[in-house]
């Protein structure tokens, strides 16, 4: 199993943002996603920039990918879609329909991301004749749904699993974390930006429940599939999705790679693997690493 | 100047009865589910067998409105043919049109029934003409639901670039995550709008007074709690009061219902084709209420556009039946955002 770097779910300051990717070319990682997935206003770093990390991480051996925004509003969010599209060089991850039809229109190979909704092998088998290469299953989805799909899997498709980090649970037109300032998303001040791993939210008896990063919301708990490796791999998964958080993104991957090449390390956090067990996704299943 | 296009009101129908009121006030088309999954209503006591389908079907059509069978869910390997045989049951039925959001089970109604017309579920999650134009072209939709989340020169946008008829939602619940894309519920309680069609599911719900108040509990987790005399409401995760820092508010959204009443001239304008009222989950006295004061405004509205101005009595009468009692005009109006 290869194991990849998802895309930074988090609006990061710029310097803060290329100094993680310089030390990434050093991480035992083989596929790292680029790009802003999440909000259209954030601007720290642009496709340019993101394309010359890639080519950075290209040379340090890694496959580098870049990932579309997975809400996309406004002509302007298109016009960056379509020069993500046509970049001719990475390979793009499609987290919404609108990349899907450009990608293949051109017959370019993408990856079908985890936000296109594939929960079935009809689904995923029309995607791969328009060019998909490679999906992320959705995160809500787990063991029951790959097993079922495994017998009529497209040839050659590759199949990866969110397997790590603070899950991806929704998207929104509010950013939450401007309403938290009593702010408008127009002129929110970019507040995400002082939130590098996202805004708490807890119950009204302090369990934490959510994390709030802008316009999306996350799990509060951090997914963790470490424990559930050898039964991924027997599942037929073929690539691991880490996303970064903050601090420890370079244990989490040694950790992984550590799992795969047969030696446990073990990781501290409050953890879930609800989704691939086929429960509900907060729920610990087992240990967790 | 033109002739405005018609715009069809698009009714909820939980069942018969609130089928019949749609029909009877004034809708253009009902739209309604199967007892199961198979749909993003999936609740206890909802939907339509095949001998109230049948009358349903034959109700609205005696009267000249459409039915159109939202089949909106995400089907699995291992239930797939429940999906396609609803499919085929839609079809075989007459209904005018399925609303789907699969993918894959376009295909199928594509190739199985090449006459049946099918409709974009808001639930597909589709907000941009590229991906709506995808849709069309690999599957032959005639018309998409716009997801809750576009600014009126937005839905323009779309409009200006698309051959797709464009619908929207016009009054009812609002979702505050885009359909398609929200897995809270899956999150906490197991149960997924995408693939169960049901949100923050009725078995996964406590209600329970306390020393501290009136608690909601969603499969355990405290989802708000009410002080003596404060209005109460289902416990939606995305409604719920929550804590941030010190501070608890309603950190995600308000409870409010939609109302677009006073978008309704621009609407015309722009030439949206159908304007959705959200609510197969409520009653039929709801159903025969939203669904009159709606034919009023839209028959006002067409025949003078210029002139149109949402009556205080239409106001109140909507506000009386929306949730949390008060109303917003979602994210066509920027400020909301």
């Amino acid at each position: 199993m290869k194991l990849a770097l998802g895309p930074l779910q988090y609006y990061w300051p710029r310097q803060q943002t290329l100094d993680f990717y310089e030390s990434v070319a050093a991480m035992p990682v083989d596929i790292v996603y680029l790009g802003e997935t999440v909000c259209s206003r954030r601007h720290e770093l642009r496709l340019d920039d993101y394309l010359d990390i890639a080519a950075r991480l290209a040379d340090a051996g890694k496959e580098a990918v870049l990932s579309t925004l997975t809400l996309i509003e406004s002509e302007s969010d298109l016009k960056a879609l379509r020069r993500a599209v046509d970049n001719q060089r990475f390979m793009v991850e499609a987290n919404e329909m609108g990349a899907v039809r450009l990608l293949a229109k051109q017959g370019i190979p993408f990856v079908a991301g985890p936000t296109l909704n594939i929960f079935n092998a009809e689904t995923l088998g029309l995607l791969a004749k328009l060019g998909a290469a490679r999906w992320v299953m959705p995160p809500e989805a787990g063991r029951e749904l790959l097993a079922g799909m495994r017998p009529a899997l497209p040839v050659g498709i590759e199949t990866e699993v969110f397997a790590y980090g603070r899950v991806p649970l929704a998207y929104s037109a509010r950013c939450f974390t401007a309403r938290r300032f009593n702010l408008q998303k127009d002129n929110c001040e970019f507040k995400c930006i002082d939130f590098p791993d996202g805004m708490m939210i807890k119950t009204r008896e302090g369990q934490e429940f959510l994390s709030v990063n802008g316009i999306q919301t996350q799990s509060a708990k951090i997914y963790n599939l470490l424990a559930d490796l050898p039964e991924l791999a027997a599942a037929g998964v073929d690539i691991l999705r880490i996303s970064p958080q903050e601090a420890g993104t370079a244990a989490v991957l040694a950790a992984f790679r550590a799992k795969l090449d047969g030696r446990d390390t073990p990781l501290a956090g409050d953890f879930c693997n609800g989704f691939w067990h086929g429960r509900p996704g907060l729920e610990l299943i087992g240990k967790a690493a | 100047m033109n002739a405005p296009t018609p715009i069809e009101l698009v009714c909820p129908a939980g069942g018969l009865p609130a089928l019949k009121a749609a029909v009877d006030n004034g809708a253009n088309c009902v739209y309604a589910g199967f007892k199961d999954d198979t749909n993003a209503r999936n609740f206890t006591g909802l939907n339509f067998d095949e001998n109230s389908l049948k009358e349903g079907i034959r109700y609205a059509h005696d009267r000249g409105v459409k039915v159109l069978i939202a089949l909106n869910t995400y089907p699995q390997t291992e239930n797939w043919p429940r999906w396609t045989a609803a499919v085929d049951r839609a079809a075989d039925y007459g209904v005018d049109a399925i609303i789907l959001a699969d993918p894959g089970l376009m295909a199928y109604a594509q190739r199985a029934h090449p006459n049946l017309r099918l409709h974009l579920s808001v639930q597909g999650s589709a907000t941009n003409y590229e991906a709506i134009n995808f849709y069309h072209e690999r599957f032959g939709i005639q018309r998409a639901v716009l997801p809750r989340v576009l600014s009126l020169a937005q839905v323009e946008q779309v409009i200006a670039n698309t051959p797709v008829e464009i619908e929207v939602f016009g009054f009812g619940g609002l979702c505050v995550m885009v359909e398609g894309r929200c897995a809270l519920s899956a999150y906490a309680t197991g149960t997924s709008p995408n693939c169960n069609g049901a949100c923050s599911p009725g078995k996964a719900v406590r209600w329970e007074q306390t020393p501290q108040g009136l608690e909601t509990r969603l499969n355990g987790i405290l989802i708000d709690r009410y002080a003596e005399g404060e209005r109460t409401g289902y416990p939606t995760i995305c409604k719920g009061r929550f804590e941030v820092d010190e501070e608890t508010y309603y950190a995600i959204e308000e409870p409010a219902s939609l109302n677009t009443l006073e978008f309704l001239p621009e609407l015309v304008r722009m030439g949206i084709r159908a304007i959705k009222i959200e609510g197969r989950q409520r009653s039929p006295a709801y159903v025969a209420q939203v669904t009159k004061i709606w034919r009023e405004a839209i028959d006002n509205c067409l025949r003078d556009p210029g002139q149109f101005a949402p009556k205080a009595s239409w106001m109140a009468e909507l506000n009386k039946v929306s949730e949390g009692q008060s109303y917003t005009l979602g994210a066509y109006n920027r400020p909301w955002k």
